[in-house]
């Protein structure tokens, strides 16, 4: 099982990630479960959500609480939530941010984190040139399958497909294809 | 058909296939979804024959849906929480009239304190309001129940309420296979009712019952409820028939095999729970679990076979009692033999998340004889001596709700305000 925990502020789309996360997970012919934190709902204030990957029906209904990755939507979360715990030494990090982990003062949260599964995507600006608002989550998604290999980028694609109407599906696409095509070459390298 | 989707919007589909006449409801967390869908599908045209009715209260709702359910049309409603307390009136009403109207309970915590997550507070404090009442273990039991839900109610005459946990399934993205509106038509027929209002042949739905018959209609109501300890295995039979999979039914067994200790919960957590036996028998303890699925009826005699091997059974219960402790351990004490060993953990309350880590824990406990006949999982003890320690010093000490928010910071923050370690 990979469990995914996404870390943002409410109105960033944390959930609708969550939720897509999963059925694209779906379209692979996986077992995939989303939901969100039972936590208070607020534009701006911390929120978190989930996602489960298995090859077999997931009954666990607990919070994800050792992720094998992180999404942070909201690099300055970091200063008000422990965003790293519970994950595990193998697990993957990717930040929104067009700064580097170090220039976000990260460095020291992910030294025990091996360095090839550490990324941060400008995601907010990826999105505002493709979406034209500064909603991160498809971008990450598409950064997310590029870093893990989880899922495919088609799969992402699809799963925006079926979230939203076509021409914001498009535009959210796009974005997510932008961030994938950033990541995927680094991570190719990292592999080889 | 196989999907990825919200749980609200795989039950909006099946009250779709069931081919509701009329749906009435108020908004409230966590059900809200569910009746958004239905109201844009009415609203498209996708449900011919339906209408969805705005109401202003809870109470308005369950009372159009008895008024329509009373003139022969398939009514559904569906609520949480203070919502289904609003409609506490209306709720008696539609079993005591003998109305197969379905609702689903997307279960919340009651206030006050106020608290819009999930435990099961709402429908115990109706289960004796004369509905039926099933609980749902996942989204895709969640969907098929409701489908079976309007067989029963309308094969006995009577009420159903289908609980799932909110947020946790109401929320929850997963896989569920759809049925096809033939394979529904086919094993639910049109609502034949056994009354209507009818201008051309007038009956009265309601007549006032003095001391003379009221005991005799009281009683029949009971052998209704009865009946269904027939009918909800019948019916879940035909729909795994029909459907190829299993879903409802009065309980289900897992691992029982050999089982020393059984655990006995209603809903979503017997997921985890079967996590936790899992990983409990490969370290060579013998647990098992049974789910209940259906509350109301109580299967006592099907529950009373589940358990009886058993030296030591645990129920886990997201509800409680103040003054007593578990509310589901009474029921299942009545369908244990003497000699059998009791505990109860109440587990969830407002949304606690239950985590494999506590219930391990727990477990290992009882397994071992050393559980406390009444456990209250995760509780921080340090913040109720706190609490108590400064209410015995002050005159005034204030309301009880807001000291413990003082002390352990604010709503909402991960896991429960940094509790992630300790569970």
């Amino acid at each position: 099982m990979f469990q995914v925990r996404i870390h943002g502020r409410g109105g960033q789309g944390v959930v609708s990630g969550a939720e897509m996360l999963s059925t694209a997970a779906f379209e692979e012919g996986r077992f995939a479960q989303a939901f969100p934190s039972f936590g208070s709902e607020r534009m701006g204030a911390p929120v978190m959500a989930f996602c489960r990957i298995d090859d077999q029906e997931i009954r666990l209904r607990e919070p994800v609480m050792a992720p094998d990755a992180l999404i942070v939507q909201d690099p300055t979360l970091l200063h008000q939530v422990d965003l790293f715990q519970g994950l595990t030494a193998e697990g993957f990090v990717l930040v929104n941010s067009s700064r580097s982990l170090d220039e976000l003062g990260l460095a020291e949260f992910t030294a025990r984190l091996r360095p090839e599964r550490l990324r941060t995507v400008a995601a907010s600006e990826i999105a505002l040139r493709h979406v034209g608002r500064p909603l991160p989550n498809a971008a990450l998604l598409g950064g997310f399958a590029a870093l893990t290999g989880q899922v495919r980028l088609a799969s992402v694609v699809k799963a925006i497909e079926a979230k939203f109407p076509r021409k914001i599906a498009a535009a959210n696409a796009a974005a997510a294809t932008a961030a994938w095509e950033i990541l995927a070459p680094r991570q190719e390298r990292a592999r080889a | 058909m196989l999907r990825q989707m919200e749980g609200s919007q795989a039950v909006a589909h099946a009250i779709a296939l069931a081919r509701p006449q009329v749906i009435c409801a108020y908004p409230i967390t966590p059900q809200t979804h569910i009746v958004e869908a239905l109201g844009r599908q009415v609203k498209n045209g996708e449900l011919p024959g339906c209408e969805f009715i705005n109401v202003e209260s809870e109470f308005a709702a369950l009372s159009v849906a008895i008024g329509a359910s009373a003139a022969g049309a398939r009514a559904y409603t569906a609520t949480s929480s203070q919502g289904l307390l609003f409609m506490a009136e209306a709720v008696f009403n539609a079993s005591g009239l003998e109305l197969p109207i379905v609702m689903t309970i997307g279960n919340r915590a009651i206030g006050a304190p106020i608290n819009i997550w999930n435990d099961h507070s709402d429908s115990m404090a109706m289960r004796d309001a004369g509905w039926i009442q099933l609980f749902a273990e996942n989204n895709q039991e969640a969907l098929d129940l409701h489908i079976q839900a309007f067989r029963l109610a309308e094969d006995l005459s009577c009420p159903v309420m289908v609980c799932m946990d909110g947020f946790i399934l109401t929320h929850a993205f997963e896989r569920v296979d759809l049925p096809t509106q033939e394979q529904v038509d086919a094993f639910l027929p049109p609502y034949e009712p056994h009354q209507v209002l009818d201008p051309a042949d007038p009956v009265t739905i309601g007549a006032m019952v003095g001391p003379d018959a009221f005991t005799e209609v009281r009683y029949l109501a009971h052998h209704r409820q009865l009946r269904a300890l027939e009918r909800i295995p019948e019916i879940a039979e035909q729909f795994a028939a029909r459907f190829g999979r299993r879903s409802g039914g009065l309980l289900r067994g897992y691992r029982t095999e050999g089982a020393e200790t059984l655990v006995v919960a209603l809903g979503s957590v017997n997921g985890t729970l079967q996590e936790v036996i899992d990983a409990m028998r490969a370290d060579g303890i013998a647990i098992g679990s049974v789910s209940l699925g259906a509350y109301r009826p109580f299967p006592q005699a099907a529950l009373r076979a589940a358990l009886d091997q058993a030296r030591r059974v645990v129920v886990v219960e997201k509800c409680l009692a103040a003054g007593v402790g578990g509310i589901v351990t009474e029921d299942v004490r009545r369908a244990l033999h003497d000699g059998h060993r009791l505990d109860t953990v109440i587990a969830g309350l407002g949304g606690r998340p239950i985590t494999r880590a506590a219930l391990r824990e727990v477990l290992e406990h009882a397994c071992r004889g050393e559980a406390e006949p009444l456990t209250f999982l995760d509780l921080d003890r340090e913040v109720v001596e706190r609490e108590l320690e400064r209410e015995s010093q002050v005159l005034r000490p204030g309301p009880t709700a807001s000291a413990v928010l003082r002390q352990v910071g604010l709503p909402g923050a991960p896991f429960g305000r940094g509790r992630e370690g300790r569970s």
